[in-house]
């Protein structure tokens, strides 16, 4: 697979769900570069999921611009793909099919089709799977399942929405790492929106902390750790707590300070 | 792999145990009726006041198939019934479907037309046939029409149903992977509802079938119904229970192929 990624240019970006409401974010400007990993990290109610929507071109904004390599992005494409918080598999295809319904729809021919998506399950490690009932599946391997079928695509961008927290702790970990090493590996961007500041701190290259109501973005912090990253090591420990501080002040700073028992709630911690 | 054949197999030696019960079901079902048939038929032929209907036994009944076939009359009437039946349910499918997703899909389209539906599909089919006499020059093409709108509902309102339960997440996932509207329309919704859509059909296809045997009764010259008449009028008896057997026959075959269908295409798990 030959993917590269995209440079990212926000500006402006105002989203308001009805003419009458309240803008669920507004004026908001974010830049990435090629092959940068971002989280974008809030609570809920920020809008980050909204923002991440309308970055994949599956909502259009009230305002303002987005621009991948300096064309504005007016709909959805296959270059950017979107992973949901669940895989949304279709239960009527088996794996292969379901990793491949995306070059069916380019109309791609049959064989190139078939090897295409032979080398994406063999990324995600799922090559023996390919005539499996995805209802065969668990959790996990449906999300990889999901990965492999954006991954398929060769997205100059991959868009993530919570896309582990569903799944057992051991599992994210591991997907966590996987994605991470497929997009650094292979050269596409990653926006991941989470509000596990502990999958930020894996996977991210910089995280983007949102929050207030309007959302806006409070804050952006540089995650510069070597890969590897492993929940164990002292500077991903440093780093959580670090972005932990960032969260709670950035909350202050938007009129939304934490009450004890809403950091609890808020902010998954994974021991 | 030793344990998926052992799964494989255990599932095997299920599926043989689950094909051999219904088997026992269905034989010792209709048994019990043809027991309760033939005793009947024996208790009317044994009274001297009701021996003139003996025909209506187990036995004069099959007796009377191979007479109705030699004269040609059994396939007759099974194919006069069968091409109303079959083209009356083809419109109701082409019709109904399209329609159906369209009210799964489009709010204000579902809204506006709930209330003349429903309006329209408590009226008894059979009270249309005064009208329809009218507006087609042939009974078949009326008895046809009857059909097709005795049967469009069940199609409609199933695909609509169905369409409905479908998750929102695969649109948007199909979107964002570049699906065209024609091939969301055929890869995506299609398949996701063919479990709904067929389910409708098999009721339709229940509906249409009882509404074309007393549709047959009046006017037409050819078919299942026109036979029970025809027989009734020239005291044949046994022929009369015997194309009601065929009918019964029939629609059961037919509702049969339907639940084959229905378990031949369904994607959900523990479906039939």
């Amino acid at each position: 697979m030959s993917i590269r990624g995209v440079s990212i240019n926000i500006q402006g970006l105002g989203y308001r769900y009805s003419s009458r409401g309240n803008p669920t974010f507004s004026n908001l400007r974010l830049e990435a570069r090629k092959g940068e990993a971002l989280a974008i990290i809030g609570r809920s109610g920020c809008g980050k999921s909204t923002l991440l929507h309308i970055i994949a071109g599956l909502n259009r904004p009230t305002e303002g611009i987005i621009e991948f390599d300096g064309k504005k992005v007016d709909g959805p494409s296959s270059r950017w793909v979107m992973m949901f918080q669940a895989p949304h598999l279709y239960p009527w295809m088996k794996v292969a099919q379901n990793v491949g319904v995306g070059l069916k729809f380019a109309r791609w021919p049959e064989k190139d089709k078939a090897e295409r998506v032979a080398e994406a399950l063999r990324l995600v490690e799922l090559q023996d799977y390919a005539d499996v009932s995805v209802q065969d599946l668990s959790g996990g391997q449906q999300q990889r399942v999901a990965l492999a079928r954006s991954l398929v695509m060769e997205p100059e961008l991959l868009l993530l929405d919570e896309p582990f927290s569903a799944l057992d702790a051991f599992t994210r970990a591991s997907l966590q790492r996987d994605v991470r090493s497929i997009a650094k590996r292979l050269g596409f961007n990653l926006i991941i929106v989470t509000h596990d500041i502990d999958e930020a701190v894996l996977m991210a290259d910089r995280a983007v902390i949102m929050a207030g109501s309007p959302g806006k973005i409070v804050t952006e912090i540089e995650v510069n750790l070597p890969d590897p990253r492993t929940r164990q090591d002292a500077a991903v420990q440093a780093m959580r707590a670090r972005l932990m501080d960032e969260f709670h002040a950035a909350a202050q700073v938007a009129g939304t300070p934490f009450t004890e028992e809403a950091k609890q709630e808020e902010v998954i911690i994974d021991a | 792999m030793a344990t998926a054949g052992v799964g494989g197999a255990g599932a095997g030696i299920r599926a043989v145990r689950m094909v051999s019960r219904g088997a026992i079901n269905f034989t010792v079902g209709l048994v019990i009726l043809a027991i309760l048939w033939a005793i009947g038929g024996h208790l009317i032929a044994a009274n001297p006041k009701t021996a003139n209907f003996a025909g209506f036994g187990l036995w004069p009944t099959l007796q009377a198939f191979p007479e109705l076939w030699s004269m040609g009359k059994l396939q007759n009437a099974t194919y006069a019934s069968g091409y109303r039946l079959g083209t009356g349910l083809l419109i109701a499918i082409a019709i109904g479907i399209p329609i159906g997703i369209l009210m799964g899909r489009v709010s204000w389209f579902r809204k506006l037309t709930d209330s003349p539906f429903q309006f329209l599909r408590m009226i008894s089919p059979l009270s249309w046939m005064p009208i329809t006499v009218l507006v087609f020059s042939a009974w078949d093409h009326s008895i046809i029409f009857l059909v097709a709108f005795a049967s469009v509902w069940p199609v409609m309102y199933q695909t609509a149903a169905g369409l409905a339960k479908v998750d929102p997440a695969w649109f948007k996932v199909a979107r964002n992977l570049g699906a065209k509207p024609l091939q969301m329309l055929t890869q995506i919704i299609l398949p996701a509802i063919s479990f709904d859509i067929f389910t409708g059909i098999r009721l339709a296809l229940g509906v249409a079938w009882v509404v074309l045997v007393p549709a047959e009764l009046l006017g037409v010259t050819s078919g299942l119904g026109y036979a029970i008449k025809d027989a009734r009028e020239t005291l044949a008896y046994d022929h009369l229970t015997a194309m009601v057997l065929t009918i019964g026959i029939i629609g059961y075959v037919l509702d049969t192929v339907c639940a084959l269908l229905i378990k031949r295409f369904s994607w959900h798990r523990g479906d039939l």
